[in-house]
């Protein structure tokens, strides 16, 4: 059989309805695990999951774009999200964001070229007494200064890779 | 008989489209069916859940609305109908609030007021694009809520240019987003209300906008091109592909023969453009000023309907022939004349395309034989002649461009003009309309029959099909079974009517199909088993029931139509809609039936003479075939 | 640096056992007597939600508890959750218990979603110990609760939006009434409460209506938690009886000489030197804790330029006073940087936040006015007539 990548996005889609339920109270849950796998929801997961469910493409599509977390545009393997609300504002979010522009190259809402990394912004994260906090994938990061930036990255870095070693774990505060 | 099965709980308006369900009282007047309130200290006793709006309403207090929709499920997004409710820090939506305990409301309080002009402000803010130069100038929601709220600034700005382009990618419907103020009409009508599921809200906050899926150009997804959106939207950001300038190009062409066919439904609504009440058809009065607009011909759409009949009946008896002698066919046979219920078999079902009928729309029909016998026997070249229709529908648009729509040679119809538009042209010479002389149409399409002006109502074409198929059948008038030829069961606007009709004798078969029957012994006793819906969210219920294997599977003819109400609730149609108005049409439809000397379309002595003459081999003989019947696509619901 | 002294003491399954051991009715007249008020922000009485759920003829309910803690100063839940899990699920149990639910769901919000493994540790380890289940501690009561996660989306902790979001639509209030306790997740009778409220409960339920209520104030009873972040020598989550001044919670945190104190998040109040008399009360200034506390040298229209756009950036965009109304807005305090902005304009906005605060559809436009009518009015001398900000240091974060 010759198995493309959409037989295998749809099959991964199936068993996702199987797990959830076949209903649209399965939709969110759905759209952040193939988020999660693919980094991005394009066109045929949306239809496929449409289908699945029972709902009309354009419904998926209007969730998609509705949240923060999912949307259509593809994202890098690591996404970054830094929290410009005002606690985090006032201890100092501009200057990590400028050295995180610096270091990738890239803007805010931009992907790097190589598909490694996103930037984008957040709204307040919980870590407002001990910012500027850093949402990278689900690790949080906090007190981040424009000097950890550098080491981060490379850390991010050192862990894709079947053989890459375990990144450090857990928030620090 | 009971609904089918419910419909999949996946697809129903989010909550927060809707509004508390109370469980309507049985006794009102009874303890707790009911509750009192005050609305600006005037008292009132309505049944208990009833909306501030709507007790408002049964008052005569008016309150503004701009979400909200007689046929649409609630939104409660707009604000405009917010109220003051005694005790209560925030304004209530009043379409929303359902009356629970007795309250006191005031609806014209300085802080309502300016809530009022706020949201106005707000909307105008954001609203490009002049009064002037819209297409719904003087019949716009927004407009007239700016005036009764005296809006006399921009308080808070307004755009000096657009933002947007306008969609024009589709035959029938055409987007401008500018003129959008977010309302959802177009939403709850196309997921909620005929369950195709076009449009979406999309994005978020201030980026918030109707989109398609993928924000595709609107041609490019899947559209039935009803046009029900349009009909709902309060503003002019939802319009119809409109051909007028073409079209009076075409007729100060003194090249050009132009001749225009008027279907049933226009002709009982147009008169709600020119001031009149829902309900007055003007049919005779369309005639004269047609005629004064400079169009060469003026044509009666029935009797193309009534050839429909003929040739659609005539290939129901072939199918039911096949099935009662056990062999395959392809039945229940599905009526083929609304465009947007093709489109949308196309889409959904495409592997019950073979169901349809293959017999043309009455507009499509009359194109072909107008720019070939017609043009024959007045001696005029096809290619001279312009074929408009005047159709209550927006997908008749996309159907005469389907590219198979070309037996004669040419374009068989050339334009779909809408009731809007056509009344729109008649304002541009100035003529008083509802005061015209009356005039009949021009032969040798001039004959209509009863029976061809009830397509304009849903059952409509079932009921000119039995009426036919039971006097070809039996030898017998209709009369006999049904009082006045009125087959009532198939009347009315209930979603899906189903109907069981035995046959009580057989007759002779009629010189007209004897080229394809000897006799009618195989359907001595048989039961017709008969259904008609209307609006696709019906369809649907009715095509998930046959693919089940369900009661509907086992009809043998059933009649689809696109719009809730049929064709007189068409995307075509004049602005607003509400029930009440298409109920006041279809009576308008059916007084117009009754008031026919002809009410069988077989009776139709212009259709027997086009047989006579052109068609002689009958009704799905090898030249109807060419030039009355067609195929379809199948399009699916997959976009790349 | 957070401790919560009454969580970290409170007995383990206390509140439990006690709630096993009372009817429905009892564990409604315990929680109606403590006057528990949901910490949350909105500060309903608790006992009136959980008693119109309990009254609900339905045969499915739901027991939701709200983890979408996303108002701006806010992170008490999140130290809760890492903290005091158990206590949640325990308030959890017993308000299934009160009102007649099988099931709960936790709505965790996306960005905590390193919080998950911990919390689906919890769970497990309750069913093993027969907290969670289908016969809990051998009472007969059934319960369990399932982990849902938020997709970003502050919206969502609007009660009617969360349950939109479970439901698989965009989270977008619905209109009220109906009210979840009589029609919420899937038209079944659904509370839906607040981390910390859930937490209090189960302390209650142990210790006592009597114990919660010797602490605050009559109409505010009990103890809160306060989050505090910004200008103060000590940041972080406070225990604190309600009914405390804003000065004195400065001086617990070390924030004296702060020029305001936003209360209550960008939706809540910002409070003036001269107001730091009030109390931090549902009666007076109210706030689900979190408490952000401004030095005198931070730029009160910066501030409320951030309010705005983060107001701007979660609204749902359904109903048009908040979806078009922010964005003016913040026009309006672009025009006030720009020191181009007439008061005749100025109170067109005034008033256009006056219409938000009555007309908008929830709670996020009809609060979202606050901090602007707060801030503009009680800094005037900062924010009229400026010098406009030199480009250089407009350090724009984008939207």
């Amino acid at each position: 059989m010759l198995m493309t990548e959409r037989d295998r996005l749809a099959a991964e889609i199936k068993a996702l309805g199987l797990r959830f339920g076949l209903d649209r109270t399965s939709l969110v849950p759905i759209l952040l695990e193939i988020k999660r796998s693919y980094h991005r929801i394009d066109s045929y997961a949306m239809q496929v999951t449409a289908e699945l469910l029972g709902i009309h493409p354009v419904e998926v599509h209007s969730v998609v774009s509705f949240y923060h977390f999912l949307g259509d545009r593809p994202q890098g393997r690591f996404v970054l999200r830094l929290c410009r609300t005002i606690s985090c504002d006032m201890q100092g979010k501009d200057r990590v964001m400028r050295q995180l522009e610096n270091d990738l190259g890239i803007r805010f809402g931009e992907t790097t070229e190589d598909g490694a990394f996103t930037l984008e912004w957040a709204n307040c994260m919980g870590m407002c007494d001990q910012g500027p906090a850093l949402l990278v994938n689900d690790r949080i990061l906090t007190r981040v200064t424009p000097e950890a930036v550098h080491d981060l990255l490379q850390d991010c870095r050192s862990t894709v890779g079947a053989h890459a070693a375990e990144s450090r774990q857990g928030p620090r505060s | 008989m009971t609904d089918p099965a419910p419909a999949n709980p996946s697809r129903r308006a989010p909550a927060s489209q809707q509004a508390q369900v109370l469980p309507a009282p049985a006794n009102a007047a009874a303890i707790g069916g009911s509750v009192s309130l005050t609305i600006n200290g005037t008292a009132l006793k309505v049944p208990l859940g009833t909306t501030i709006l709507e007790a408002a309403r049964t008052a005569g207090i008016q309150i503004p609305t701009l979400c909200h929709h007689p046929d649409l499920c609630i939104a409660g997004v707009c604000r405009i109908c917010c109220v003051e409710v005694e005790g209560q820090r925030t304004l209530q939506a009043a379409c929303a609030y359902p009356v629970t305990a007795p309250i006191k409301v005031s609806t014209h309080t300085r802080k309502v007021r300016q809530a009022r002009r706020h949201v106005l402000d707000l909307l105008l803010s954001e609203h490009f694009g002049e009064c002037y130069a819209c297409g719904r100038n003087l019949n716009c929601e927004l407009q007239s809520l700016a005036r009764d709220y005296g809006v006399d600034g921009f308080r808070f700005g307004h755009p000096e240019r657009p933002r947007f382009p306008i969609d024009r990618s589709s035959y029938s419907v055409v987007r401008d987003r500018d003129k959008c103020i977010l309302c959802r009409r177009c939403v709850r009508t196309c997921i909620d209300l005929q369950e195709v599921g076009t449009l979406e809200v999309l994005g978020r906050s201030d980026r918030s906008r109707i989109g398609t899926f993928l924000e595709k150009p609107l041609g490019g997804v899947v559209c039935i091109n009803c046009g029900q959106c349009i009909n709902r939207c309060p503003t002019g950001a939802l319009r119809a592909n409109d051909p007028t300038d073409e079209v009076w190009a075409a007729i100060q062409d003194p090249a050009k023969h132009v001749v225009i066919q008027t279907a049933p439904s226009p002709r009982a609504a147009i008169g709600e453009c020119f001031g009149l009440p829902p309900g007055r058809a003007l049919t005779l009065e369309l005639n004269t000023a047609l005629r004064l607009c400079g169009f060469d011909k003026v044509f009666d759409t029935n009797f193309a309907a009534d050839l429909t009949i003929m040739e659609e009946t005539t290939e129901l008896l072939l199918r039911l022939r096949e099935a009662l002698a056990g062999r395959a066919a392809a039945l229940p046979q599905f009526s083929s004349c609304s465009p947007g219920w093709v489109k949308y078999l196309e889409h959904f079902h495409p592997d019950y395309l073979p169901h349809l009928s293959t017999a043309k729309s009455p507009q499509q029909m009359f194109g072909a034989v107008i720019k070939t016998w017609y043009a024959h026997q007045h001696g005029l070249a096809p290619r001279d002649i312009v074929t408009v229709a005047l159709m209550p529908c927006s997908a008749k648009k996309f159907e005469c461009n389907r590219p198979e729509m070309d037996a004669s040679g040419f374009k068989d119809v050339d334009y779909g003009l809408t009731t809007r538009e056509l009344a729109k042209m008649i304002s541009e010479t100035g003529l008083d309309l509802v005061h015209l002389p009356k005039s009949d149409f021009d032969a040798p399409f001039g004959t209509a029959t009863g029976s061809g002006v009830i397509f304009g109502a849903t059952g409509g074409v079932m009921e000119a099909a039995l009426r036919t198929l039971l006097e070809l059948v039996t030898g017998e008038p209709v009369e006999d079974l049904y009082r006045h030829a009125d087959i009532t069961p198939v009347r009315g606007f209930e979603g899906i009517k189903h109907l069981e009709l035995t046959l009580p004798r057989v007759g002779p078969v009629p010189a007209l199909l004897a080229p394809l029957f000897t006799d009618w012994d195989w359907l001595k006793g048989a039961t017709l088993k008969l259904a008609v819906a209307h609006g696709t969210a019906n369809a649907r219920r009715v095509m998930e029931d046959i693919q089940r294997g369900g009661p509907f599977s086992r009809c043998h003819f059933i009649e689809f139509m696109g719009c809730p109400g049929g064709c007189l609730g068409g995307g075509g149609q004049p602005i607003p809609t509400s029930p009440a108005i298409r109920q006041a049409r279809a009576d308008a439809i059916y007084q117009e039936d009754s008031s026919y000397p002809i009410r069988k379309s077989h009776e139709n002595p212009d259709v027997q003479k086009l047989y006579r003459e052109f068609l002689t081999e009958g009704p799905c003989g090898p030249l109807s075939h060419r030039l009355l019947h067609t195929r379809y696509t199948a399009r699916g619901r997959y976009i790349e | 640096m957070s401790a919560i002294p009454t969580f970290s003491a409170q007995v383990p399954e206390a509140g439990l056992r006690a709630a096993l051991a009372l009817d429905r009715a009892g564990i409604l007249a315990v929680i109606a007597a403590s006057g528990l008020r949901g910490r949350g922000g909105a500060g309903f009485p608790t006992s009136v939600k959980w008693n119109l759920a309990a009254s609900a003829q339905a045969g499915r309910k739901f027991m939701v508890c709200n983890a979408d803690e996303g108002e701006p100063g806010t992170f008490k839940d999140r130290v809760i959750l890492m903290d005091h899990p158990g206590l949640v699920f325990e308030g959890m149990t017993i308000a299934a218990k009160a009102i007649g639910a099988r099931e709960g769901i936790l709505f965790l919000r996306g960005e905590y979603a390193y919080l998950r493994g911990g919390l689906e540790q919890a769970l497990a380890r309750r069913r093993d110990q027969g907290l969670l289940g289908p016969d809990i501690l051998g009472s007969g009561l059934g319960f369990d609760l399932r982990i849902f996660m938020g997709a970003g989306a502050y919206i969502c902790g609007e009660e009617t939006a969360l349950i939109e979001c479970l439901e698989g639509f965009r989270g977008e209030p619905r209109n009220r009434p109906p009210f979840p306790v009589d029609t919420g997740f899937l038209g079944c009778p659904t509370v839906v409460n607040n981390v910390e409220t859930l937490a209090w409960a189960a302390c209650i339920l142990d210790r006592g209506a009597a114990w919660f209520r010797s602490s605050g104030t009559v109409p505010s009873s009990g103890r809160k938690l306060f989050s505090v972040s910004g200008d103060c020598a000590r940041p972080g989550v406070y225990e604190l009886p309600l009914g405390i001044t804003v000065a004195e919670l400065l001086r617990e945190v070390g924030g004296e000489g702060a020029k305001a104190v936003q209360i209550g998040g960008a939706a809540g109040q910002c409070a003036p030197a001269r107001e730091f008399g009030r109390t931090l009360a549902f009666e007076d200034i109210p706030t689900g804790g979190s408490v952000i506390v401004f030095g005198p040298q931070r730029d009160m229209l910066e501030v409320l330029r951030n309010f705005l756009e983060f107001f701007i950036d979660e609204s749902c965009g359904q109903c048009t006073p908040c979806r078009l109304g922010n964005p003016k807005l913040l026009e309006g305090v672009e025009r006030l940087r720009a020191g181009r902005c007439s008061m005749a304009y100025l109170n067109e906005l005034r008033a256009l936040g006056e219409t938000m605060q009555v007309a908008s559809k929830c709670g996020l436009g009809q609060s979202s006015p606050n901090a602007f009518l707060s801030i503009v009015d009680h800094f005037r001398d900062e924010i009229m007539g400026r010098n406009a900000v030199p480009a250089r240091a407009q350090a724009k974060a984008g939207r």
